[in-house]
């Protein structure tokens, strides 16, 4: 099991969010985190990515509890997430560089890891970002933006990609660009994702399961599966356009 | 700005100053063609060699003494709400006091030699560079530290990659505004109780010995070492923070 969470509770400001909430991620699964704003998914993501902790209950990844990020764990945000002050390339050592600027301790960086200069041009060049490698973030596009983070991340050979609502600022073409990318480097990689998003649709494209949230307090976790998520020419076929109703119809009720 | 049009207007106003000179024709009033020679000789002869090379130690001891005392301390600030909800009507107080009062009180305490005007120009700097970096470190998006601790980044990590080069712009833009007035204040302090500093030389020139040239090449000094600590600033701010640069 790759993600084990029993019954936990997590409040945010006095309201709870999670109360007695059990729900559990198998290795290499794709996940979408959907729900209205305020549901909880991004305090989900947070937890998962050992930056908030539950008050009670259990959560461990890969059997281990989480008491702090977790460096095989990967997490790209919806924004901000680059230094300003930094080229491309730079950002996508950044990694490399704070690992390095530990050792493998097994806290900062994997006790495994022995390597610390990774092939960052290859990449690069995976994410199409060699010919930007000497821009600063703030000469890049958006789409080029989530590219070099998503770089950043995969450089460090996560087993568990968390991502914040990472595409919602794109433009639609760009958006499903990205989606598909990131479905590539998800076999590519064998990784387990986790993508949190507000938008029906992108939860139906990206996760070959569904976990809906609904107003707080969440307690019973709703899934849905979506076994044919990431087939080619899923995205004009009845088959999404019926689950995209289906669960926009779920969203009114809850 | 281009290096030429600099160069230009330095000329310029040396032929401004050349003209007026000629047409006023006063002692008080010397032309650059006789402060020029003046001030290259009063250099390398030595007698005001001294004097500028205490001044520009002033300067730069107060400089040093300013980062690293106000850099760590607006981190910090910047980092911990709690301190700096405390420390804020403190600062929102004694910022804004003209640091150049209180010359008078630092001469009192600390009496004559180097160490009072280090420590005015450490006060003119400290709460300019105090308050720029604690609202840098205050303005960082919380996503990017976020983000940079989900690559393992503890603590000192985020230190080294965060906080430190986000507060380096802060740093330099607050000592490219204030080292004009820190010069300025440093004049002022060593026209009293020193015998050593170009203020001291200036106004012993002009109002003991009468010698309005030399008088005159001490004030050129004086200037040369603001725009050359600006200049310097400047440079800095083109080499450390060229992604600020960028449109």
């Amino acid at each position: 099991m790759m993600i084990t969470l029993k019954n936990t509770n997590f409040s945010y400001k006095n309201t709870p969010v999670f109360t007695d909430f059990t729900w559990q991620v198998q290795r290499g699964e794709r996940w979408a985190l959907l729900g209205p704003s305020g549901c909880g998914k991004t305090t989900l993501l947070y937890l998962l990515a050992g930056l908030r902790f539950p008050e009670e209950g259990e959560l461990a990844i890969d059997g281990d509890m989480i008491t702090r990020p977790r460096p095989e764990t990967g997490l790209i945000l919806q924004e901000y997430g680059l230094l300003p002050w930094a080229t491309v390339e730079e950002n996508v050592g950044l990694g490399a560089r704070i690992h390095s600027f530990y050792g493998a301790d097994g806290v900062h960086a994997p006790s495994h890891e022995t390597h610390v200069t990774r092939n960052l041009s290859a990449w690069l060049e995976r994410l199409g970002l060699e010919n930007l490698s000497s821009k600063y973030p703030s000469q890049l596009s958006g789409g080029q933006r989530q590219r070099t983070a998503i770089a950043r991340t995969l450089s460090l050979n996560p087993d568990l990609l968390l991502m914040d609502e990472p595409f919602s600022s794109l433009d639609a073409l760009t958006r499903a660009d990205l989606q598909n990318l990131t479905l590539e480097l998800c076999s590519e990689e064998n990784l387990t994702l986790i993508m949190v998003t507000h938008s029906i649709e992108e939860a139906v494209i990206m996760g070959r399961k569904i976990l809906l949230l609904g107003n707080p307090p969440n307690k019973k976790p709703m899934i849905i599966d979506n076994p044919f998520a990431g087939k080619e020419g899923y995205r004009n076929s009845r088959d999404y356009t019926e689950l995209c109703q289906n669960l926009r119809r779920q969203m009114e009720h809850a | 700005m281009k290096k030429r049009e600099v160069a230009l207007a330095a000329l310029g106003i040396f032929v401004f100053w050349q003209i007026s000179a000629t047409i006023i024709d006063k002692s008080i009033l010397p032309t650059p063609m006789v402060v020029v020679p003046v001030f290259f000789e009063e250099l390398f002869s030595g007698k005001m060699l001294g004097h500028a090379l205490s001044s520009l130690w002033r300067a730069l001891a107060g400089m040093l003494l300013a980062i690293l005392l106000a850099a760590p301390a607006g981190l910090v600030l910047g980092q911990s709400k709690s301190l700096n909800r405390f420390f804020s009507p403190v600062i929102y107080l004694l910022y804004p006091i003209p640091k150049v009062v209180l010359v008078p009180i630092v001469l009192l305490f600390f009496g004559v030699g180097d160490f009072p005007k280090i420590v005015i120009i450490f006060m003119i700097l400290f709460f300019q560079i105090l308050v720029l970096v604690r609202d840098q470190a205050v303005a960082l998006p919380t996503e990017l530290i976020e983000s940079v601790r989900s690559l393992g980044a503890g603590r000192r990590a985020l230190f080294r990659f965060v906080y430190l080069p986000a507060s380096l712009p802060a740093i330099l833009t607050a000592l490219r505004q204030s080292v004009g007035t820190a010069v300025a204040v440093l004049y002022i302090t060593e026209t009293f109780a020193t015998r050593q500093g170009l203020g001291y030389y200036i106004f012993l020139n002009a109002s003991t010995l009468l010698n309005y040239p030399a008088m005159y090449a001490g004030v050129l000094a004086m200037s040369l070492l603001g725009l050359g600590l600006y200049f310097s600033v400047d440079w800095l701010e083109r080499r450390l923070c060229k992604w600020q640069l960028i449109d």
